[in-house]
C-alpha cells in the first residue's frame, strides 16, 4: 500500500513466500481454573475471509486476544507470513500487520474520528502534521473501500456503523494487512451490516487478510471463504465455507451431546402464571435486545426459551425478574402487572411469588465473601420467617440452610463457610435452593447447569421437573440445546431479540433447531438484508 | 491477575494489618530520629503518658470516645461501599445540639444527655443523608460532596456562632451550661482518673459499637447494606433498593458522628465553640481502615489514636523539640498503608507462606476471583 | 465605589485565585490522566513549607522553589505508587497524603525552627517580590488604561506570570500535543490507549509528576511568593477550592482560569465586605460568600445547573490482563 504509514517499514520482509498469512499452533490458554484455549491450531490463507464461529465462551476471542498480543499464549506457536514470532504485546502486532476490530470498540468517544484514528500512532510531539496526513489518508481510504467517515465527527456523536468503521480504519491506517474482527454485527443494523461485508470483499479484493469472528452461521455463509467451528476451548473443525452449510456448522458448534436422561411425565398446564407483553428492553449500552417479544407460562408446565447466547436471552430475563425496566411492555405474574418504578423490582416480584435463578450466579446470585447461610437468604432477607421485626433470626437462617443443605445435598455441609469456597455446582444448588425451597408461582431459570458437573446436573433436572408436577409456571432459559429439549413441554427459539418460532419437543430433533437457532428458517424480515455471497 | 493464594484467615485479618500499623509506627520513630530524638524513649514517654497513671488513662478514654464515634461513623458507610470523607462536617453541625441542651440546663443532666443526642444525632443525620441523598439519586460523587459539605458546614457554624447564638460579650462561642445540666465526669466516681474529662458519653460510645455491630451482622437492614457494599449486582438481584440503602447508611453514619457532640461539646466543654470538632472527624477515617470496618476493630483502633493523642501531648511536653503533631503523621501512615496500600505485604506473605506448606491446602474448589473473566476469556479484551 | 477601589479589588481576585490556578492545573493533569487527586491541598501544603524551609535557610528563593517542586513531586510519586502499582484506592491515599503534610510540616518545622511551627520571616530578597513591568513609569499618567496597567497588570511576583501562563500552555499541551492526546484518553479509556500499544502506567506516572510541579509552585507562590513565611495549615482548604474549581470547569484549563477567578474575587469580595454595612441589605455574611464555591459546586454536582461529567475512568485502576 503506497500510502502506509512508517510503521509499515519495520514489518519484517522477504518471508512472503508462505501462502499463509497467520499460523496459529498448539495455541493453550488458561484463566484460573478456566481453560479457554485448548491446543489451537488455526491456518489462514492471505487474500481470504476466515471465519471463526463458535457460541459465546467457546474461546473465540481469547484466541484473537493472544494473536493481538494483548493476552500471553501459556504455550503455543504464532507464525505470521510463515516466520516464527512472539507477540508480546499489540504495539508487536501492529507492526507485524496485525489489525483488530474489536468487539467492544476501541474507541475514546469524546475524541473525533481523526483523533482515534492517530491516538498511539502519531508521527511527532505535534498533533497538527499527524491529524493533516491522517485526513488525506482518510480520504485514500475511503476511496479504495467504501469507507466513508466523517474524520471531524465526535465519535459519541455518531452511529455504531460509523464507529465501526473508524475502527477498521484505524487498523488500516496502522498499516494492518490481516484484519481481525471480534462479533462485528453484533451492535449494528441490517443495513450498516450489508455496509460492512460490501467493505470487507473490498479490502480482500486488495489482498488484505481478514478473519471474521460471530456466532451468526448466515454471516459466515454470506461473507467467508473458509470457516474454523470452536466449541468449548477446542477447535472442533476447519471446512471451505462452499462445502458446508448452516446446519451442518449449527450442529458442530453446539455439538451432539448425549441427551440425559430425565424421567417425566405429561405435562398438566393450568392457569396462565406469567405473560409477557411486546417486552421491549435495552442492554447497558442502550442497544435494542429484546424487541417486542409476547408468551405466556402456565401453571405446570415448563417454557424454554433455546438460542445461540447473545440473542437477547439475557436482556429478556433481566427484565422478567425485574432487575431492569423494559423500554416498553408488560410483565404480568398471576394476573397482576408488575410495576418497575423504583430499583427494587426484583423485590417486588419476589413478593408476588416469582423465584429466579440467575444465569451468571457469581456475578449476581450470591456474594461470594458471604458463609452460606448468608446467601441462603439473599433477596428473602425481609421475609417474617427469618426475625419478625428488624433483627435477623440468625439462628432460624442457619437451621433452614442446614435443612437445604441436606435436601439439595449441598457439599461440604457447612453453612458456615465462605460461599467462594465451595464448586460451581455446589453453588449453583445454594441458588437453587434458595430459589425453589420456598412458595411460589412462577420460576425463572436461566442457565441452570452452566459449569456444573454431570453428576449434578442430573440433580437438577430432576428439581425442575418436580417443581413443575408440583404446579409451578417454569420459564427455562438455556443455550443448551439437550436441556431445553429433555426439560421443556414447550420450546421458543429466540434469535436476534424475537422469538421466531415455538416448537414442540416432540418433533423438535436437533438439527431443525439448530436451523431455527440459527436464523436460518426464520420468516422474511428486514434483518434479511444480508445478501448471500 | 493469576489465582490467589489462599492466605490463612488470621494472617489477613490481623497479620497483615499489624504489619501495615507498625510500619507507619516504624516511620514514625524515623521522624523522631531525624528531628534526633530517641524513637524508643518516646515510645516510652508516649506509653506512660497514655496508661501510665489515671488521668492518661483518663484522657486516652476521652480521645477514644471521640474516635469509636467517628471511627464506627466512616465504618458503617463503608461497609455500604460509600466512603464518607463529611465526619467532621457532620459532628460539626451536630454541635448546635448544645444549643438545645442550653434550653433544658436547668431541670437535670439526663434531661440535657437525652436532649443533646436526639438532636445531634437527627443534626448529622440530616447533614449526611444530604450528600448520600445527592449520591443515590443525582449520581454526585459522595467523596466530593461530603468534602465540600465540611466546607459549607465551617461557614454555617461560624455564622450561626459568630451571629445568630454566640453569648453577650463574646464572638465565637455559646453560652456555658448551666451546672445542674453539666454531664457527669467520670471522676466524680472514679478519683482514679484525676483531672481527665472522660465522661458518661464514654457509655454511649460502648453503647454505639454493641448497635452497630447489631446492626451490621444481626438486622435485616445490616445485611442489605452489606450486600449492597459487597456486590451491588447481587443487591439489584435481590431487590435491595440501592437509593434507600444509601440514604439510610448515610443518615446513620451522620447520626453516630453527631454524637461527637454530646462527648466534646456538651460533655467538656460545656459550650459551644468555634472548629470545636479539632479533626477528631477525619482521624475516624483512620480508624475505620485501621479496624476494617469492624466495631472490634474501630474500638481497638480508637484506643490507639486515644493513646497516641494523649501520650503526644504528654511527649511534647516531656521532648519539647517532639511536636504533638507526630499523631496526625502516624494517623497519615496509618491510612496510607491500611487504605490505600493494604496489600503491600501480600506477595511476600504469599511466598512466605507458600515456602512454609509445599502443597498448599486444598480448598474445596477454589472458586475463581471475583474480578477474573467469567465463564472463559469471552469479554477478555475488554478487561 | 471609586475606580481605584475596583482595581484594588480585582488586584486582590487575581493574588488570590493564583494558587487555585496552579494547584487546579495541576489536579487537572492527575484527573485527565484517570487518577483521582484529593491530595492537592497537601502537596500544596508540603511544598508551602519546602519553600519557606529552604528559602530560610539558603537565602534563595530560587532554591526554595526548587524543594518545593521536589517535595510536592515526591509526594505525587507515593499516590503514583499507591494508586497505579499498587492499585489502592485514590482517595484514601489522598486523604493520607494531606494528613501527612499536615503532621510534617509542623513536626519538623517545630524540631527545625523552633517557633511552634512557623518558619522564619524572609526578608523581601529571599522570596519572590514583585516583578514591575515596563513602561509603568509611562503609563502611571495614562488615565484608566495607564492606571489598569499599573495597578492589576504590573506588579506581581513571577509566580502569578508563571500560573497565568501555564493556563494558554496546558490548553496547548492537551489538545494540540501527542501527550496531550494520550493523556486524555488515558483518563476516557485506558484500554483504547492500551490495545493502541501504549503503556498507560507510564503515561499516568507523567501526568502525576506534572502534577506534583505545579502543585510545587503553588506552594512556593503561598509561602515564598504572596507570604513571607509558613504557618501551620497555612493553604487552609485551598486545595479543596482548586478541586472545586476543576469540577466547575469541567476539568478545562480556560474554564478553570474563569472560575478561579470567580473564586478569587469571591475571597476578595468576603475580606472587603467584613462587617460592612450594605444600604438596604444590612450586613451582609461573610461566611455566606465563603461557602458559595462549595455550594455552587455541589449544585453542579448535582446536575441541577448543566452537568459535569469527570473523565470516564477516573479513580479506576488499570488492570492490564495477562
Amino acid at each position: 500500500m503506497a500510502n502506509s504509514p512508517p510503521a509499515n517499514d519495520q514489518r519484517p520482509s522477504g518471508a512472503a513466500d508462505s501462502e499463509y498469512a497467520v499460523e496459529l499452533v498448539g495455541i493453550n490458554k488458561s484463566f484460573g481454573a478456566v481453560h479457554a484455549n485448548k491446543n489451537i491450531d488455526l491456518k489462514v490463507k492471505r487474500g481470504t475471509v476466515h471465519g471463526i464461529v463458535g457460541e459465546n465462551g467457546a474461546g473465540k476471542s481469547t484466541l484473537m486476544s493472544i494473536l493481538y498480543g494483548f493476552y500471553t499464549a501459556d504455550s503455543g506457536d504464532i507464525f505470521v507470513n510463515g516466520e516464527k514470532v512472539s507477540i508480546t504485546d499489540s504495539r508487536h502486532a501492529l507492526r507485524l500487520g496485525i489489525g483488530m476490530v474489536h468487539q467492544h470498540f476501541m474507541l475514546v468517544e469524546n475524541f473525533t474520528v481523526l483523533e482515534n484514528i492517530i491516538l498511539g500512532a502519531e508521527d511527532s510531539a505535534l498533533l497538527t502534521p499527524s491529524l493533516a496526513r491522517a485526513r488525506a489518508e482518510l480520504a485514500t481510504l475511503a476511496k479504495d473501500y467504501s469507507l466513508e467517515v466523517d474524520p471531524d465527527a465526535v465519535v459519541e456523536e455518531v452511529s455504531v456503523g460509523h464507529q465501526q468503521r473508524v475502527e477498521i480504519l484505524k487498523a488500516l491506517y496502522r498499516g494492518a494487512e490481516v484484519l481481525v474482527l471480534d462479533e462485528p454485527t453484533g451492535v449494528l443494523t441490517p443495513a450498516e451490516a450489508d455496509h460492512l461485508f460490501r467493505i470487507l470483499e473490498q479490502l480482500r479484493e486488495q489482498g488484505k487478510t481478514i478473519i471474521f469472528i460471530t456466532h451468526k452461521l448466515r454471516e459466515i455463509m454470506a461473507i467467508t471463504d473458509s470457516v474454523s467451528v470452536m466449541r468449548q476451548g477446542e477447535m472442533v473443525r476447519t471446512l471451505a465455507t462452499a462445502d458446508t452449510d448452516p446446519a451442518e456448522l449449527a450442529e458442530l458448534m453446539v455439538g451432539r451431546r448425549v441427551l440425559l436422561q430425565v424421567k417425566k411425565g405429561a405435562a398438566n398446564p393450568g392457569e396462565t402464571r406469567l405473560e409477557v407483553r411486546d417486552l421491549v428492553v435495552k442492554d447497558e449500552m442502550g442497544v435494542v435486545r429484546v424487541k417486542g417479544v409476547n408468551f405466556e407460562v402456565k401453571a405446570g408446565e415448563i417454557v424454554g426459551i433455546a438460542g445461540v447466547a447473545g440473542n437477547g436471552q439475557s436482556e429478556l430475563l433481566e427484565a422478567v425478574s425485574g432487575m431492569t425496566a423494559p423500554v416498553l411492555g408488560d410483565v404480568i405474574v398471576s394476573g397482576k402487572r408488575v410495576s418497575f418504578h423504583g430499583d427494587d423490582g426484583a423485590g417486588r416480584l419476589r413478593k408476588a411469588g416469582m423465584a429466579h435463578v440467575p444465569e451468571d450466579r457469581q456475578r449476581m446470585g450470591l456474594v461470594t465473601s458471604y458463609e452460606e447461610w448468608e446467601n441462603s437468604i439473599l433477596g428473602y432477607e425481609s421475609d417474617k420467617r427469618y426475625g419478625a421485626g428488624l433483627s435477623l433470626d440468625i439462628p432460624a437462617a442457619r437451621n433452614e440452610a442446614r435443612r437445604r443443605i441436606e435436601k439439595f445435598d449441598i457439599r461440604p455441609a457447612d453453612c458456615r463457610l465462605k460461599t467462594a469456597k465451595f464448586s460451581g455446582g455446589n453453588q449453583q444448588k445454594i441458588v437453587l435452593a434458595r430459589e425453589m425451597d420456598r412458595e411460589l408461582e412462577v420460576l425463572i431459570v436461566g442457565q441452570p447447569t452452566r459449569g456444573v458437573d454431570i453428576g449434578a446436573i442430573e440433580f437438577i433436572h430432576s428439581q425442575i421437573i418436580a417443581m413443575r408436577d408440583a404446579g409451578k409456571a417454569i420459564l427455562l432459559v438455556s443455550v443448551e440445546l439437550d436441556e431445553i429439549r429433555s426439560l421443556s413441554d414447550r420450546i421458543l427459539v429466540m434469535f436476534d431479540g424475537n422469538l421466531i418460532a415455538e416448537v414442540d419437543p416432540a418433533d423438535a430433533d436437533e438439527r431443525t433447531l439448530g436451523l431455527y437457532m440459527a436464523g436460518v428458517e426464520e420468516p422474511a424480515t428486514e434483518s434479511d438484508a444480508v445478501a448471500a455471497p | 491477575m493469576s489465582a490467589r493464594t489462599e492466605l490463612p484467615r488470621w494472617v489477613t485479618l490481623a497479620l497483615m494489618p499489624a504489619l501495615n500499623v507498625a510500619l507507619a509506627f516504624v516511620i514514625g520513630g524515623l521522624v523522631v530520629l531525624a528531628i534526633g530524638e530517641s524513637p524508643l524513649e518516646a515510645i516510652q514517654i508516649l506509653m506512660f503518658g497514655a496508661f501510665g497513671y489515671g488521668e492518661g488513662w483518663g484522657f486516652t478514654l476521652h480521645f477514644a470516645t471521640n474516635f469509636v464515634f467517628t471511627g464506627l461513623a466512616v465504618a458503617l458507610a463503608y461497609q455500604a461501599g460509600l466512603f464518607n470523607i463529611g465526619v467532621e462536617g457532620q459532628a460539626y453541625v451536630a454541635g448546635l445540639a448544645l444549643v438545645a441542651g442550653l434550653a433544658v440546663d436547668q431541670i437535670h443532666w439526663s434531661v440535657v444527655l437525652i436532649t443533646t443526642t436526639l438532636v445531634a444525632m437527627a443534626l448529622g443525620a440530616i447533614w449526611a443523608a444530604i450528600p448520600g441523598y445527592l449520591q443515590a439519586k443525582r449520581g454526585s460523587h459522595i467523596v466530593i460532596t461530603t468534602i465540600m459539605f465540611n466546607f459549607i458546614a465551617a461557614a454555617f457554624m461560624s455564622y450561626m456562632l459568630t451571629q445568630v447564638f454566640s453569648r453577650p460579650g463574646a464572638n465565637s462561642e455559646t453560652e456555658t451550661l448551666d451546672a445542674i445540666g453539666r454531664l457527669p465526669l467520670l471522676r466524680e466516681f472514679m478519683p482514679f482518673f484525676g483531672r481527665s474529662p472522660v465522661n458518661i458519653t464514654i457509655f454511649l460510645a460502648i453503647a454505639a459499637l454493641i448497635g452497630v455491630y447489631y446492626l451490621i451482622w444481626h438486622t435485616k437492614l445490616g445485611f442489605k447494606i452489606r450486600v449492597l457494599g459487597q456486590n451491588p449486582n447481587a443487591a439489584r438481584y435481590a431487590g435491595i433498593s440501592a437509593v434507600s440503602i444509601i440514604i439510610i447508611t448515610m443518615a446513620l453514619s451522620g447520626a453516630l458522628a453527631g454524637m461527637v457532640a454530646v462527648n466534646e461539646a456538651v460533655g467538656v466543654q460545656k459550650r459551644l465553640i468555634i472548629g470545636y470538632v479539632g479533626g477528631y472527624g477525619f482521624v475516624g477515617i483512620a480508624v475505620a481502615f485501621m479496624g476494617r470496618s469492624h466495631p472490634v476493630g474501630v474500638l481497638l483502633a480508637a484506643l490507639l489514636f486515644g493513646a497516641l493523642f494523649q501520650g503526644g501531648q504528654e511527649l511534647n511536653f516531656e521532648m519539647p523539640s517532639v511536636s504533638s503533631d507526630l499523631v496526625v503523621i502516624i494517623q497519615a501512615l496509618v491510612i496510607l498503608f491500611t487504605g490505600a496500600m493494604s496489600e503491600m505485604f501480600r506477595p511476600a506473605l504469599e511466598r512466605l507462606f507458600i515456602r512454609a506448606k509445599p502443597p498448599p491446602e486444598k480448598a474445596v474448589a477454589p472458586a475463581p476471583p471475583a474480578n477474573q473473566p467469567k465463564s472463559s476469556g469471552e469479554q477478555g479484551s475488554g478487561q | 465605589m471609586s475606580y481605584t477601589a475596583i482595581l484594588f479589588l480585582l488586584d486582590s481576585s487575581v493574588r488570590l485565585a493564583v494558587p487555585l490556578l496552579l494547584a487546579g492545573l495541576a489536579g487537572l493533569y492527575s484527573e485527565r490522566a484517570g487518577v483521582v487527586d484529593i491530595g492537592l491541598e497537601g502537596k500544596m501544603l508540603g511544598a508551602a513549607f519546602a519553600a519557606a524551609a529552604a528559602a530560610a535557610v539558603t537565602g534563595s528563593a530560587w532554591i526554595g522553589l526548587l524543594a518545593a517542586i521536589g517535595v510536592s513531586t515526591a509526594m505525587s510519586m507515593i499516590h503514583a505508587l499507591a494508586s497505579i502499582n499498587m492499585r489502592g484506592n485514590q482517595i484514601i491515599s489522598g486523604v493520607a497524603l494531606n494528613f501527612l503534610a499536615l503532621g510534617t510540616t509542623i513536626v519538623l518545622g517545630d524540631a527545625w525552627f523552633k517557633r511552634g511551627g512557623i518558619t522564619p520571616t524572609l526578608s523581601l530578597d529571599q522570596r519572590f517580590g514583585p516583578i514591575e513591568l515596563p513602561f509603568v513609569a509611562e503609563a502611571a499618567n495614562v488615565p484608566i488604561i495607564g492606571e489598569l496597567y499599573v495597578q492589576l497588570i504590573s506588579g506581581h511576583n513571577i509566580l502569578v506570570y508563571v500560573a497565568f501562563l501555564a493556563v494558554p500552555v496546558t490548553a496547548w499541551v492537551l489538545f494540540k500535543t501527542r501527550f496531550g492526546l494520550r493523556l486524555r484518553a488515558c483518563g476516557e479509556n485506558p484500554t483504547a490507549l492500551d490495545t493502541a500499544g501504549i503503556s498507560v502506567y507510564f503515561l499516568r506516572y507523567k501526568a502525576l509528576v506534572v502534577t506534583g510541579v505545579l502543585c510545587g509552585l503553588a506552594g512556593a507562590y503561598l509561602s515564598i511568593g504572596q507570604g513571607a513565611n509558613f504557618t501551620d495549615n497555612m493553604t487552609a482548604g485551598r486545595g479543596f477550592i482548586a478541586l472545586a474549581a476543576l469540577i466547575f470547569a469541567k476539568w478545562r484549563p480556560w474554564g478553570l482560569l474563569n472560575t478561579c477567578l470567580l473564586f478569587g474575587f469571591l475571597a476578595s469580595l468576603q475580606i472587603r465586605l467584613q462587617g460592612l454595612e450594605l444600604p438596604g441589605i444590612g450586613q451582609v455574611p461573610v461566611q455566606a460568600i465563603q461557602a458559595l464555591p462549595y455550594i455552587l459546586t455541589v449544585v453542579l454536582l448535582a446536575g441541577l445547573v448543566g452537568r459535569a461529567i469527570p473523565p470516564k475512568a477516573i479513580g479506576q485502576p488499570y488492570i492490564k490482563e495477562r
